[in-house]
């Protein structure tokens, strides 16, 4: 079994004509269900929702308070490396974008993660563009083999890779993996991935799966909104979370809900999220899955991760360079995308406890002998 | 009446609350929680103590007379969580572990056969193991034999301010098992806090329900007051409870006119 049945399920239905059926006694009902289904969920991310986003913003902040209390966990990315196989028509390392290809040598790296663990931050996600060749299982576990000497929490967003892959570095300590699907839409997916190994559309269906096989604690995921209809990748994100969940309960699933934004190729969203979308977005999944983890990226403006605190958000990057090797070397770089929130870690901080939030900087630390704790 | 000390580990306590320190929009108010509620036993997830950290760690604001109690959330196995409260003793944080070993994260039920196998490795190497479990006899009863110095029974799953709902398995513990029932998890209300000790529990744990209201150091200094209360009536002997109004005799009353 894999989540593939229900994504196929689910893509075969007729979306559009479901989410424009729901009634607001049907959103009334999903709200104040005891255990939402996938039809309440269905119910709260659809426009007959839109008038009690209110009275859903209520609950998902009394939810996320009762279960995370008033605290933001902080994370930061590291860009090991920008080259890439593929041709996804949306991002800036697109293969056939002209970009300078960059990958950082293993001093690089201590380099690198000198210069942000001085910063304060403890929670560091590595991120490469697909290429194997030059970003392999093997060079990624010695990345990681330093990276944890200064951080307690190494987690991944790479390739799809295979169950014992994701094991070895689960072994050298890696405890979370984030794999973004983009879209759900099988369809539409080849046209967006045109060549490259991801273009395999199951193969990144099941890796957050795999990881959870091989090990990892946490495994993020996530649509990019923005790709195909937000409301029906939204769905399926939702989906694909509620089935990790059930089935890998030793496992803390997460969701991302990253919007397109300006970068270096020509792609432009076909479906603009707005403001109001995203945040209906958020509180549905709040309200669905009470206990999930909700990341915020810095692809969000200062203002707008400001508001949506109290409305289910569990963990924001600040600090966020996009570019290889973007902490330690200034320059002319071009990064995957361009950020809206370029506030240091200390900014983020000032601002979560103006807001009465709490920033945690280290939540997990995997203490297997390879940290060096002799326990 | 004479003073009623709790004794937990072998040391002597006056309050019966337990605080703990997540979920805290500033843990600067740690400090006013723990005088407001008068609680002297105050347990830290390990997995958030970071003592390199430059920018505050919670260990800094425990005041100094508290009675230190890691805790091992974020484990998921016998071993991990073995290997957390070594570390917590290893950093200097004494002898004293909570056993969490939880492994479903969306009801955040602890896993009773790890946790007895944990407590039996540690009580063995000299801790004072205070195990986190349902509400289970069972368990109660491998945990006793495992040597932990208290069983702690949810009241209903963590964070979840849904009160006393394992009430009847929390009495059998009470009557059965011979070591303190320290009530954690699923509290909510003081009132809560109230009836478990009017039970005969020895104490409670509670942190969600204080570290989420909207003014913690009143709810704090509330759970004190409730835990008191109920910890009163229980050693008051509250008379039997009756359904109906009764006669004073109505069945043995024929027995006077002998
Ligand atoms: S989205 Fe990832 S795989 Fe696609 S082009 Fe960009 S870096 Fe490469």
């Amino acid at each position: 079994m894999s989540f593939y049945p229900i994504c196929t399920e689910y893509g075969a239905m007729p979306l559009t004509e479901k989410f424009a059926a729901v009634t607001a006694e049907d959103v009334k009902r999903a709200i104040n269900a005891e255990s939402p289904d996938a039809d309440d969920f269905l119910a709260m991310i659809s426009p007959a929702a839109v008038p009690f986003i209110e009275e859903m913003a209520q609950k998902a902040n009394k939810l996320t308070i009762q279960y995370f209390g008033k605290t933001i966990q902080m994370f930061t990315p590291l860009y090991l490396s920008n080259y890439c196989t593929n041709r996804c028509i949306y991002c800036g390392f697109n293969t056939k974008n002209n970009i300078k290809r960059e990958h950082l040598e293993l001093k690089q790296v201590e380099e690198e993660a000198k210069a942000i663990a001085a910063t304060g931050m403890k929670q560091l996600l590595i991120l490469t563009g697909d290429a194997r060749i030059k970003a392999s299982p093997e060079y990624l576990q010695d990345c990681v083999k330093i990276l944890s000497k200064y951080f307690p929490s190494v987690s991944i967003e790479i390739y799809a890779m295979d169950v014992e892959e994701y094991a070895a570095l689960v072994k050298v300590g890696v405890d979370g993996m984030t794999m973004f699907q983009e879209t759900y839409n099988e369809e539409l997916y080849p046209t967006l991935h045109p060549a490259g190994p991801k273009k395999d559309f199951r193969y990144r269906l099941d890796a957050p799966e795999r990881s959870c096989k091989g090990g990892m604690r946490v495994v993020n995921i996530g649509a990019l909104l923005g790709l195909d209809d937000w409301r029906k990748d939204s769905l399926l994100t939702g989906l694909h979370a509620a089935y990790l969940q059930k089935k890998y309960p030793n496992v803390d699933i997460a969701v991302s809900l990253p919007r397109m934004r300006p970068h270096a190729g020509s792609f432009q969203p076909t479906s603009i999220a707005s403001d109001r979308d995203m945040v209906q977005n958020m509180l549905a999944l709040r309200i669905f899955l009470p206990r999930l983890g909700i990341t915020v990226s810095t692809r969000e403006n200062p203002e707008f991760r400001e508001q949506i605190l109290p409305l289910g958000v569990t963990k924001m990057s600040a600090g966020v360079s996009t570019e290889v090797g973007g902490h330690s070397q200034k320059g002319e770089k071009v990064g995957q995308f361009e950020i809206s929130d370029g506030r240091s870690a200390e900014e983020m901080c000032a601002a979560l406890k103006k807001h009465g939030y709490q920033p945690v900087f280290k939540d997990w630390q995997c203490l297997d002998e390879h940290y060096g704790e002799s326990v | 009446m004479s003073e009623d000390l709790f004794e937990l580990g072998g040391h002597k306590f006056n309050s019966r609350l337990l605080v703990g320190t997540g979920k805290y929009a500033d843990d600067s108010v740690i400090p006013e929680v723990c005088e407001a509620s008068g609680s002297q036993i105050i347990t830290v997830a390990l997995r958030r103590v970071d003592l390199e950290s430059t920018t505050g760690n919670v260990m800094d604001f425990i005041p100094k007379h508290m009675q230190f109690l890691p805790n091992t959330s974020g484990a998921r196995t016998a071993e991990e969580a073995v290997r957390i409260a070594r570390l917590a003793k290893a950093m200097g944080c004494g002898d004293w572990i909570k056993i969490e070993v939880i492994s479903d994260n969306k009801y955040l039920l602890p896993d009773g056969y790890e946790t007895a196998k944990a407590t039996e490795i540690l009580a063995k190497e000299g801790f004072i193991v205070l195990p986190y479990v349902n509400a289970d006899l069972y368990v109660a009863r491998s945990l006793v034999d495992a040597g932990a110095a208290a069983v702690m029974p949810l009241g209903a799953p963590i964070g979840s301010n849904r009160g006393l709902q394992t009430k009847e398995m929390v009495r059998i513990l009470i009557d059965e098992i011979a070591l303190p029932i320290v009530v954690d998890a699923g509290i909510g209300r003081p009132s809560e806090a109230c009836e478990a000790m009017e039970m005969g529990a020895d104490a409670c744990l509670v942190n969600t329900a204080i570290a989420t209201a909207n003014n913690p150091i009143l709810m704090a200094k509330a759970f004190g007051q409730a835990v008191k209360a109920g910890r009163e009536a229980y050693l008051s002997g509250p008379g039997a409870k009756h359904c109906h109004a009764s006669a004073s005799s109505p069945l043995t009353g024929f027995l006077s006119e002998d």
